[in-house]
């Protein structure tokens, strides 16, 4: 059991929580993710660790809420607790001074975004953060990023804060203006498949950290399996990390929907059992 | 394990069993027909997830005992990687001590509830029994194995050995299947405080996540946990050694001998085209989401499944019996098993293979697919698969499968589960330096002792052999706790 120390509400649908998980904190490195059980009768699922504390002993959980399983974790109030939570998991990020290092993220993909980005600062980059979501009230961590960040830039879709466009939009004009040696990307799939198909008109190498369906997330299902190059990868222990120009975002993108009609009976089921 | 002949002799001379051996002669013995084991109607049983075979009752236990010719020179024994003393614990039934044949079972075997039940007894125990030479069918020592067993759980009457000397010694598993079950109830019984970490939320391994409900119930193996809690082990869910924790963090800590026992967990897949389609399964995830995650209660419980109608199972193992039996019990109209070889060379167990044909499964043996053809949204929904020829005999001594030109054709299918074998994990080898790797990805072991090349650490079950079976896995556990002991007996103090 893993006991919910904090809670905070970073967007109408993304719920900040901190968990106390003492010995992922002390191992765990950006790019890691956990394995999550809410209860009992629940799902496995991955949540990047946005950010650890190793004195305290929690680790950050950044969860948007799309369907049962992220619900019920975002339900939780401190003093809660998770059933499991087992990590840390996947490759940690290849962090290096490279020059110019360009940080896309889209949606939630910012929270696993923000411990690499801070790195890849750390590690001695200019860093330029372009942060993307559909409108102002979903945009998160924007403060945290801006705190180390070189420039941060903001695209919307609607325009109700920063630019008014797609993310790509606001990456374009970083490539155009200056030489970036390494940009990575985190967000939709879709998102990542256009950074992807951008930055490589722009020759600049690029990874992505991919979201796939996950069950036990230590090599043992192939759940999560992905094409990358044209060989099958698992994201869990090959991953999340991978070359975003070498990634087969359609088939990803597909399987991401492998259960969406089972999701909707479990969504609409748990939505009964709250009234 | 070789066993004592003189201590099997010392039993077998015991008064008792002298008189219940003249009680009946050679010839009444093996004139009884063996024992049919009751099971539950195969319409009924593939409604739903419970146990196939529902157990002897006492009088056909005894009446199967009384088979048994309490051989003086048991050559059975000789087929059970464990070497139980076979007879002992069978004597003990016919007499109608039931709880004593479950602890004589003990002495040898941690786990007996569990091999009863899913040991491959045709080419083990029973393989050997005298009967065999009779053209006899051989006395069911599984079968009264899984009796005595669930005699002494059911009556609530399983006896805690007490532990004399308590060690202030720790040491580690890694992994919880039942080779580590076994290494850790052996030195907990010798007074070392040992504790088993497991990556998984539930334990024992693949007795939890892989063999299904209906052939090995949950409650059992949750039972034999109890059992080594109460011996005093400690365990860890939720710990994956190498990401949360380190060997070298547990040496640190003061952990003086480790045992690994993680297993060959990684699913093969055959890399044919279009085998990422949505709805196809490796076996491990598809039994995995049934089995450890219960799916099949799916929405009482959380994770879903795809539930095929027409689903295909590629392979010939327990692994793709258990998941084609699955199959049929999650609602499939048409389930069918794939195989390359014929079914002679099937490596599942006989009893699965019989179990599944009762329940309609369709076996399409000497085929191979080499294609999947998905729908728009990415759905598999066709199969396209060759036709296989036997050839000269391979490595194995199994006919060598070769393709006969122009045989492909399709097959209609909305759930496919790739069954055929698994690697091991390579995360373990990979986190420790020193330990000395097979080019398959196994742990090399001294043999006799199961000893590495890091002093230390131990290791044993399907991370040394690959894909084996839980009695020889058990067998390894039980090696490498004696030498581990003798290990920590004869390292300097405080070294
Ligand atoms: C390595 C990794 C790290 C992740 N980190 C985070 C994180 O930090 N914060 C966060 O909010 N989410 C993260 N995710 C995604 C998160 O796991 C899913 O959002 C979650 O599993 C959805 O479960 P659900 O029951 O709420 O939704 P469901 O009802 O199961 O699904 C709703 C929709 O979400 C999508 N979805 C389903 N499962 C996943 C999945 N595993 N990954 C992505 N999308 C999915 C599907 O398109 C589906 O239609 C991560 C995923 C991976 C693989
Ligand atoms: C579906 C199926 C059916 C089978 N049917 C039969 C049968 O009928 N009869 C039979 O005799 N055999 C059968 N087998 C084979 C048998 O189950 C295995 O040979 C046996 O379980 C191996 O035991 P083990 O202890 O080596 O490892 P496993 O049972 O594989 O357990 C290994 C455990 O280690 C854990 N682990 C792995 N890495 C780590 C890590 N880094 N840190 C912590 N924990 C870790 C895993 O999560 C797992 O729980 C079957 C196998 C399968 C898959
Ligand atoms: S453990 Fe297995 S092989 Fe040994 S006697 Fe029992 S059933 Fe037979
Ligand atoms: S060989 Fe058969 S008959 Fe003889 S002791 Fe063993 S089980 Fe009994
Ligand atoms: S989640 Fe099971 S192999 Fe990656």
């Amino acid at each position: 059991m893993n006991k919910v120390v904090e809670k905070e509400l970073l967007s109408e649908n993304v719920v900040k929580l901190v968990v106390e998980a003492q010995a992922i904190a002390r191992k765990q490195c950006p790019g890691q993710f956990v394995i999550v059980r809410t209860d009992e009768k629940g799902e496995r699922i991955p949540l990047t660790i946005a950010d650890a504390d190793r004195e305290r002993g929690t680790i950050t959980l950044i969860i948007q809420r799309v369907g049962t399983s992220s619900c019920k974790i975002t339900g939780l109030n401190p003093g809660d607790a998770l059933a499991d939570v087992s990590g840390p998991l996947g490759r940690p990020t290849h962090v290096e001074k490279l020059g110019t290092v360009l940080a896309c993220g889209g949606g939630v993909g910012i929270a696993p975004l923000y411990p690499i980005a801070r790195a890849f600062k750390q590690a001695g980059n200019r860093l330029i953060a372009v942060l993307g979501a559909r409108n102002r009230e979903l945009l998160i961590l924007e403060k945290e990023m801006a705190a180390f960040a070189d420039e941060t830039i903001i695209m919307t879709d609607d325009g109700s804060y920063g630019r008014k466009g797609v993310i790509t939009v606001g990456i374009e004009d970083v490539l155009k203006r200056e030489p970036v040696h390494l940009a990575v990307a985190i967000g939709p799939a879709v998102m990542m498949k256009f950074t992807a198909l951008l930055t490589k008109r722009y020759e600049v190498p690029t990874i992505a950290s991919l979201n796939t369906i996950m069950v036990d997330g230590t090599g043992m299902c192939g759940a999560c399996r992905v094409s990358v190059g044209g060989k099958t990868k698992f994201v869990c222990v090959d991953g999340p990390e991978f070359d975003a120009h070498q990634i087969d975002y359609d088939e990803m993108i597909q399987r991401l929907n492998t259960y969406k009609a089972e999701e909707k009976l479990s969504f609409d089921g748990y939505l009964k059992s709250l009234s | 394990m070789p066993v004592d002949p003189q201590d099997l002799h010392a039993d077998r001379g015991q008064e008792w069993r002298n008189e219940l051996r003249a009680s009946l002669s050679a010839k009444e013995r093996s004139a009884l027909p063996r024992v049919r084991m009751p099971e539950l109607d195969a319409r009924e049983r593939s409604a739903g997830f419970r146990e196939v075979n529902t157990g002897l009752s006492e009088e056909m236990a005894v009446r199967e005992a009384k088979r048994c010719l309490d051989c003086a020179a048991p050559t059975c024994i000789s087929g059970c990687p464990v070497n139980i003393n076979i007879p002992g614990f069978i004597k003990l039934i016919e007499k109608g001590d039931f709880l004593a044949a479950a602890r004589k079972l003990k002495e040898t075997n941690a786990l007996p509830a569990v091999c009863g039940r899913v040991c491959p007894q045709e080419v083990q125990c029973e393989a050997n029994c005298v009967y065999q030479k009779m053209k006899k069918p051989p006395v069911a020592i599984g079968y009264l194995e899984r009796f005595a067993s669930d005699c002494e759980r059911l009556a609530g009457d399983v006896v805690v050995p007490a532990i004399e000397n308590r060690s202030p010694v720790r040491v580690a598993a890694v992994g919880s299947g039942p080779a580590s079950l076994t290494f850790a109830g052996q030195m907990a019984k010798w007074g070392y405080r040992v504790t088993v970490f497991e990556a998984l939320h539930e334990l024992a391994g693949v007795l939890s996540y892989g063999i299904p409900e209906f052939r090995l119930p949950k409650s059992i193996v949750r039972s034999e946990i109890a059992y080594l809690e109460a011996l005093g082990v400690t365990f860890e869910r939720n710990v994956i050694v190498g990401k949360t924790i380190t060997i070298e963090d547990m040496r640190e800590q003061g952990y003086q001998g480790f045992f690994i026992g993680s297993g060959a967990g990684l699913p093969k897949f055959m890399h044919v085209p279009g085998e990422n389609a949505i709805g196809i399964y490796s076996s491990n995830e598809y039994l995995t989401r049934v089995n450890l995650m219960k799916a099949y209660q799916f929405p009482s419980y959380d994770t879903p499944i795809v539930r095929g109608k027409r689903v295909a199972v590629i392979g010939g193992g327990n692994t793709a019996m258990d998941s084609v039996r699955t199959a049929v019990r999650l609602g499939a109209e048409k389930a069918m098993i794939v195989y390359r070889r014929s079914e002679q060379e099937m490596p599942a167990r006989i009893e699965e293979v019989h179990h599944a044909k009762e329940e309609g499964v369709e076996f399409l043996t000497l085929t191979n697919p080499i294609e999947y053809i998905a729908d728009n949204e990415g759905r598999v929904q066709q199969m396209k698969v060759q036709k296989m020829g036997l050839g000269a005999a391979d490595d194995s001594g199994r006919r060598r499968p070769v393709v006969i030109a122009g045989s492909d054709y399709l097959i209609d299918v909305d759930t496919v589960v790739v069954g055929v074998g698994t690697d091991p994990n390579p995360l373990i080898p990979r986190s420790i330096r020193g330990l000395e790797v097979s080019k398959w990805g196994t742990i090399v072991v001294d043999e006799a002792t199961m000893q590495t090349a890091v002093p230390d650490i131990f290791a044993g079950g399907d991370i040394v052999r690959g894909g084996a079976t839980v009695i020889l896995a058990m067998g390894d556990g039980k090696k490498a706790a004696a030498a581990m002991r003798d290990y920590l007996l004869k390292k300097p103090a405080g070294g």
